[in-house]
């Protein structure tokens, strides 16, 4: 009970953000339209619907990272959470109030990217429920990910570190927008190691119905997920503890 | 009735002793001040009495439950309005205080009842639908107020209730803390000689984490032969300079 009333403030906090709304919602949906429109004049096998999509909502969840960590830091220096230090949440009502609200805004947001490519000639299939079933490890490493880093650091190198760093690490390294096969050696091979790439190709292969395939592509996720989960509440009851 | 006890409490922070074995008994009902300049450790005292910190040595009763063995029970009993303006911004002044209220497991009637209860006690009536983050310095530390003593607290730790704030908005909240004086202990830190004595039954000065007097107003002037109380606390630093 303690713990929803938390998780309730935070996806308020969320949701009545504009910022949040604009980047999280809006940039993935410009991207498929502008992609798109490119597609149409100079055709890509990239940028086709049916390969671009899945693509795209991996994207958009790098936005997920930014909103949890930029909540989570916020909170820390505005002494909110100090506050709330003080009243009988536990360590665990915390971590689970941060983490829960994010879970259905980030599948909302797959959702959304879906539908919106409807429209746009995406195939419509039960394929569609799969990817988006399939997503949700990369949502838990995302949103784990943005506690981990909303609870080391301050709100300025969230906005740094997640805004820039990570939302251009999703990008370039996850074969959206190029072929990794075009950047051989190492930024090839280091895109192997992160799991933005194995994210994609398993969005694509549910969504082409390859189950085989993507089976081997979420396993690697679903070990960042557990890990990043274990050190983003190691480190938040750590930033607990020193306050 | 005694309500906080302090045993030989001492916090360190690697090279930096900010509280210094410090031994302090508060009654039921009273208004405590503790006084001091900034780094006084006046705001690590209360950290550790609100169990979020803990202590490096030494213990502290809160209504008899120790903050070291028992901070899950001395968390029933307090409120906090720390420092710092501490709300939810894109939250209503309505939904900050429901945010506390759920915390504390209260019920949606009990819940009602007490947001009525403290927007007509911290005249909020009128803001209780705006964003809290929009508000006026003076409100949002009237809010941070309210989220305190929503949850009915035995003790309120009030830590520079008035810092920051004008002179119009100071005196106001002044007279809403004096109206919580005898029904709920309140202890109150700041470094504003006229705020500890406008308001407080018994003062403790502190310096360089140690506690250095206590007393009312009347005893620590008496104490030190000084006929006002700026007077007082500059004798009693002083003295714990030498």
């Amino acid at each position: 009970m303690r713990m929803l009333t938390f998780a309730k403030r935070n996806l308020k906090e969320i949701l009545r953000d504009p910022i949040n709304l604009i980047f999280g919602l809006g940039f993935p949906l410009i991207l498929l339209l502008l992609l798109s429109a490119i597609q149409a004049n100079i055709p890509v096998n990239l940028f086709e619907i049916d390969t671009l999509t899945p693509g795209i909502t991996v994207f958009g969840l790098s936005f997920i990272t930014l909103f949890s960590a930029t909540l989570v830091a916020k909170d820390r220096e505005s002494a909110l959470l100090q506050r709330l230090y003080t009243t009988p949440l536990t360590g665990f009502d915390f971590i689970l109030g941060y983490m829960l609200p994010l879970l259905p805004v980030a599948v909302g947001q797959t959702v959304v990217c879906y539908l919106f490519a409807i429209p746009l000639g995406l195939t419509v299939s039960i394929n569609i429920f799969y990817a988006i079933i399939g997503i949700v490890p990369m949502v838990i490493f995302n949103i784990a990910l943005g506690l981990l880093c909303g609870s080391i650091l301050g709100v300025k190198q969230v906005g740094s570190i997640c805004g820039a760093l990570l939302t251009n690490l999703s990008a370039w390294l996850s074969g959206v927008w190029f072929d990794l096969k075009l950047v051989e050696g190492f930024l090839e091979e280091l895109a192997g190691v992160l799991p933005f790439v194995h994210a994609v190709e398993t969005e694509k292969a549910l969504f082409s119905g390859n189950y085989e395939l993507a089976f081997g592509h979420i396993l690697p996720i679903l070990l960042y997920s557990v890990f990043i989960t274990v050190a983003s509440v190691f480190f938040f009851l750590r930033q607990m503890k020193k306050q | 009735m005694q309500k906080i006890k302090t045993i030989d409490l001492v916090k360190r922070y690697k090279n930096l002793t900010a509280v210094d074995k410090l031994n302090l008994e508060i009654y039921h009902g009273e208004l405590f001040s503790l006084l001091g300049v900034n780094g006084a450790g006046k705001t690590t005292t209360i950290k550790m009495l609100t169990c979020i910190t803990k202590p490096s040595d030494g213990d502290a009763f809160v209504d008899g439950h120790s903050i070291v063995n028992e901070p899950e029970k001395v968390k029933q009993l307090i409120g906090v309005s720390p420092q710092e303006t501490a709300v939810a911004p894109n939250l209503s002044v309505r939904e900050n205080l429901e945010l506390i209220c759920g915390i504390h497991s209260f019920s949606k009637e009990r819940t009602k009842a007490q947001i009525k209860e403290l927007s007509k006690q911290f005249t909020l009536e009128s803001v209780l639908n705006r964003k809290a983050g929009k508000l006026s310095g003076g409100y949002k530390r009237r809010v941070s107020i309210a989220m305190a003593l929503i949850s009915e607290p035995e003790i309120l730790f009030l830590d520079e209730p008035t810092l920051g704030l004008d002179v119009i908005a100071r005196h106001e909240l002044w007279d809403e803390i004096r109206s919580l004086k005898g029904k709920t202990t309140i202890i109150l830190t700041t470094h504003y000689m006229e705020e500890a004595e406008a308001l407080s039954d018994r003062i403790g000065i502190m310096k360089d984490g140690k506690l250095l007097a206590t007393g009312t107003v009347e005893e620590l002037k008496e104490n030190t032969g000084t006929t006002d109380f700026e007077s007082a606390f500059l004798s009693v630093v002083k003295e714990g300079t030498k």
